[in-house]
């Protein structure tokens, strides 16, 4: 019969206003967004009186989980990048030269002299005098490879050393170069989001994305190139011996040499040592500074292992003159005066203080271990985002209005009854996009306007079924009870059709397109729970109070 | 007095003329099919590869100066246009740039995109780049496939559920109305060469699970009616559901119709095209659930017998 418990009633309601207390927040967007923001500084330990004070615009007591807004709203910048993970095999060779160089030493009387080749891109090539030695040369060589302590690749060696007449050919073997993928691309991630916080975005969302791919979304920055700029440097710095300066940029270099330009002297190149001294990597602080001449400069300070070995390379080499390579480009090329043993120095070039600053941060990051290629980008101004905003809110208020007028027209009280569900039901949307933190984008709104017209199709199998019965001679409590119960067969079939087609969506799509998915998803759900329980709830609510003899649908 | 869309009792006929609507909805999607053939969809740079800006400005836009501007700047194929909202300001004029993707390279570079600001700058000292989204071929070739999978997904899995709740014939059925829905929206896109990108997917993916909403109510009514009445003809039977769920059909249908036009019209010129697409596919899929999902059903005929399950198939073709 037409009685629903008190407690489910109570549960109803209850769930209704929990959902609305969630969406509350959103009412009062910019408000709660500030006041957010200030507890976040207190958090953090800025508690000053104006942070205190930002903070008590809103009640403590209320949620304060906001919906997220896509940058296609907010406006901000997006790029997909790409690793380029084969970057880091040539590193991995070019630095093994000197292992393999002293492991084959010792041997020079079997094998007899070595000899690097010019190798191509991940390979290094080492060719010995005595050909037919080639077996002992690899089998030592071989001793230099390890085990890969990885997941997959248990029991397999991180080398795969072979031979061509008189020439050693080392490379990574497959399992060393998926383990170095993967290695590279988290260590990329992970650097990609310490520049990022460096300069203190606002939420910036940095995930990875298949393979070898990077996904960034920057809100508020002013465009994709700034975030290129921040993130596109690879930042490798090292610093190499110098064999000689000239230039000529297609002079022989000889093997185990490499000839770089110069940054800032145009049409000079330097002949340096392939494998560094020192790298980056053994970097523990940068900081933007002044040489004794005022000049902006860069200081820096390395770890135990690189201050001993940048202090034994000064030692040894004192009147010679190293090279300071950012990227394949030699920032400096100084004179060791004398014995550098504290692991601190600076970089002088000629750089603008902007630059010097950006370079500090770049090497406080950290190197990227790999060079990025970006796929994909957008920035969108936002001025585009609040316009959008705009249009959103007035098309979903208009739609609302129209819908609501058009229920009753057509219901009558019913009508009245289907649009307080509906109101609720937006309410709801909001609130369940707050609580999982979704983000809401352009095609999210239309998700929602969508769904204000789609939300009061339950109650519309429920209106017409009732009526149905009303027809058929049923009295109106007899009718209101089968109309429920044989409309809900209809409601559910149609709704997770719908459903599964909002998951596959999810699933495919990426950005906005997600973002509607998840409105969709959403509102089906709630459109599901108003009309079957809240409608129900207020029908018979009003029907208990009303005894009315017949009923008008 | 109670707004009515179909009056209270209705007892049409839908299926006496059968073979015409299913000869309009075939005829339909052959010309859908050659349009798509022979214009192709004007594909978006999401599918193609390349960069759109679109520019701002207080001054009115002469397309002919922008291209002269940019012109110079060898950026390769670029195509200018204006657009146009009612939801703009009187001194706000924009205009999309698209710059096709050159091969082998990735995106357009940050110095690219400075050189178009100033040259177009010079045609419009205010003007400013309000989004700016660049798209590599190797990501836009990924993003079709994806598409493709999801729109196919889709459906299969909306086809297996179907059959699940009901019948291999309703599910047939429900996905025919559903392919022809996916063909007509594609062929108005590539008819009216209206930019076709990502949102559209997702429009596709949203018409193919409201078509099937419309769908399902019919198919659940058939299914009840089936076991209502045991002896009646499949057509007759067929009639009456769809006449009795006739009311709650139009009733959705215009509901969310209000809705979609209302952001059609006020939406903003971002989404219209997503929209634009909603809108078709709900008359789209509120005919087909009707008029194409029903008549496959009776065309294939169903299981009469619904208390013993393995019965055989009832009636075929319906009897002239």
């Amino acid at each position: 019969m037409l009685i629903i418990d008190l407690w489910k009633r109570i549960v109803i309601w209850g769930l209704c206003a929990l959902g609305l207390a969630l969406a509350l927040p959103n009412a009062f967007y910019s408000r709660v967004e500030s006041v957010n923001d200030a507890q976040m500084a207190i958090e953090m330990g800025a508690d000053t009186p104006e942070n205190q004070a930002a903070a008590a615009q809103w009640p403590s007591f209320l949620p304060s989980g906001l919906v997220n807004l896509g940058l296609d709203l907010r406006g901000g910048a997006h790029l997909l990048a790409e690793v380029k993970v084969s970057d880091v095999y040539d590193q991995r060779m070019k630095a093994l030269w000197p292992d393999v160089r002293d492991i084959l030493r010792p041997e020079r009387a079997t094998i007899g002299t070595i000899r690097l080749q010019n190798s191509p891109a991940g390979e290094l090539h080492v060719k010995i005098a005595n050909a037919d030695q080639i077996q002992t040369a690899v089998d030592l060589v071989s001793q230099l490879s390890r085990p890969i302590a990885s997941m997959t690749g248990v029991g397999q060696q991180d080398l795969s050393v072979s031979s061509q007449g008189d020439t050693i050919i080392i490379t990574l073997s497959e399992a060393e170069k998926a383990a170095t993928d993967d290695r590279t691309v988290r260590q990329s991630l992970e650097i990609i989001r310490r520049r990022i916080d460096e300069v203190g975005t606002r939420e910036p969302t940095i995930q990875r994305q298949g393979a070898d791919r990077i996904l960034i979304q920057v809100p508020g920055i002013g465009s994709a190139g700034e975030l290129k700029e921040l993130i596109g440097t690879t930042a490798q710095l090292t610093f190499q011996p110098v064999i000689s300066r000239g230039s000529d940029a297609n002079a022989i270099a000889g093997a185990g040499n490499e000839i770089l330009p110069s940054l800032d002297q145009e049409g000079v190149f330097y002949t340096l040592d392939a494998a560094p001294v020192v790298t980056g990597e053994q970097l523990v602080d940068a900081q933007p500074s002044f040489d004794q001449n005022g000049r902006p400069a860069v200081s820096f300070r390395f770890n135990p292992t690189g201050a001993r070995k940048f202090g034994d390379y000064t030692a040894d080499n004192i009147g010679s003159p190293f090279a300071i390579v950012l990227d394949g480009e030699v920032i400096s090329a100084p004179v060791i005066q004398s014995h550098i043993p504290g692991g601190s120095g600076i970089i002088t070039g000629s750089f603008s203080v902007e630059e010097s600053t950006n370079l500090a941060v770049l090497l406080r990051a950290g190197a990227l271990p790999a060079g990025l290629n970006f796929l994909e980008e957008r920035t969108i101004g936002p001025e585009l985002g609040a316009d959008s905003i705009q249009a959103g809110k007035i098309a979903c208020i208009v739609a609302g209005i129209a819908v609501l007028f058009f229920m009753v027209a057509s219901y009558g009280l019913f009508g009245v009854f289907a649009n307080i569900a509906l109101i609720i039901n937006v309410g709801l949307i909001f609130g369940m996009l707050s609580l999982i933190g979704a983000t809401l984008t352009l095609p999210g709104i239309a998700g929602i306007v969508l769904t204000i017209g789609m939300a009061v199709d339950a109650n519309v199998l429920v209106f017409e079924r009732i009526k149905e019965e009303l027809k058929s001679g049923k009295g109106p409590a007899r009718a209101i009870e089968l109309g429920y119960e044989k409309a809900i067969s209809a409601i559910t079939d149609a709704n997770i059709t719908t459903f599964i087609t909002a998951v596959i969506l999810f699933a495919a799509g990426s950005g906005p397109v997600r973002g509607f998915a998840i409105t969709l998803g959403i509102g089906i759900l709630t459109s599901v729970f108003t009309a079957i329980f809240v409608t129900r709830v207020i029908v018979v609510t009003w029907f208990d109070r009303r005894r009315p003899k017949t009923l008008e649908v | 007095m109670r707004l009515k869309l179909v009056p209270a009792e209705t007892n049409w006929d839908f299926f006496k003329r059968w073979r015409i609507w299913l000869g309009i909805s075939g005829v339909m999607m052959v010309v859908a099919f050659v349009s798509f053939l022979l214009q192709g969809l004007n594909y978006g740079i999401d599918f193609r590869g390349g960069t759109t800006i679109r520019t701002q400005s207080a001054q009115p836009i002469d397309v002919g100066q922008y291209r002269a501007a940019l012109g110079s700047l060898d950026l390769g194929d670029t195509i200018i246009s204006e657009v146009f909202d009612p939801s703009f300001g009187p001194d706000q004029h924009v205009a999309m740039v698209r710059i096709q993707a050159l091969d082998g390279q990735e995106s357009v570079s940050a110095a690219a995109l400075d050189q178009a600001l100033v040259a177009l700058q010079q045609v419009a000292p205010d003007l400013k780049f309000v989004a700016v989204e660049s798209v590599g071929p190797k990501v836009s070739g990924e993003l079709i496939q994806t598409a493709v999978i999801a729109v196919i997904a889709a459906i299969g899995a909306v086809l297996i559920y179907i059959w699940l709740r009901f019948e291999w014939q309703f599910a047939l059925g429900a996905v025919i109305a559903l392919v022809h829905d996916v063909i007509l929206t594609i062929g108005v896109f590539s008819e009216l060469q209206i930019k076709f990108d990502l949102a559209i997917i997702a429009a596709l993916l949203t018409i193919v699970g409201y078509s099937l909403n419309d769908t399902v109510v019919v198919f659940d009514r058939i299914r009840e009616n089936l076991k209502k009445y045991k002896k009646k003809p499949l057509a007759e039977v067929l009639n009456l559901s769809i006449n009795e769920t006739l009311s709650r059909t139009m009733m959705t249908s215009v509901t969310t119709l209000i809705a979609l036009v209302t952001l059609l019209v006020l939406g903003g010129d971002v989404i219209r095209g997503f929209v634009f697409a909603m809108t078709w596919g709900v008359i789209v899929g509120t005919y087909s659930s009707i008029f194409v999902a029903s008549t496959i059903l009776l065309w294939l005929g169903v299981k009469r017998d619904w208390s013993k399950p393995n019965a055989e198939a009832g009636t075929s073709v319906p009897q002239q």
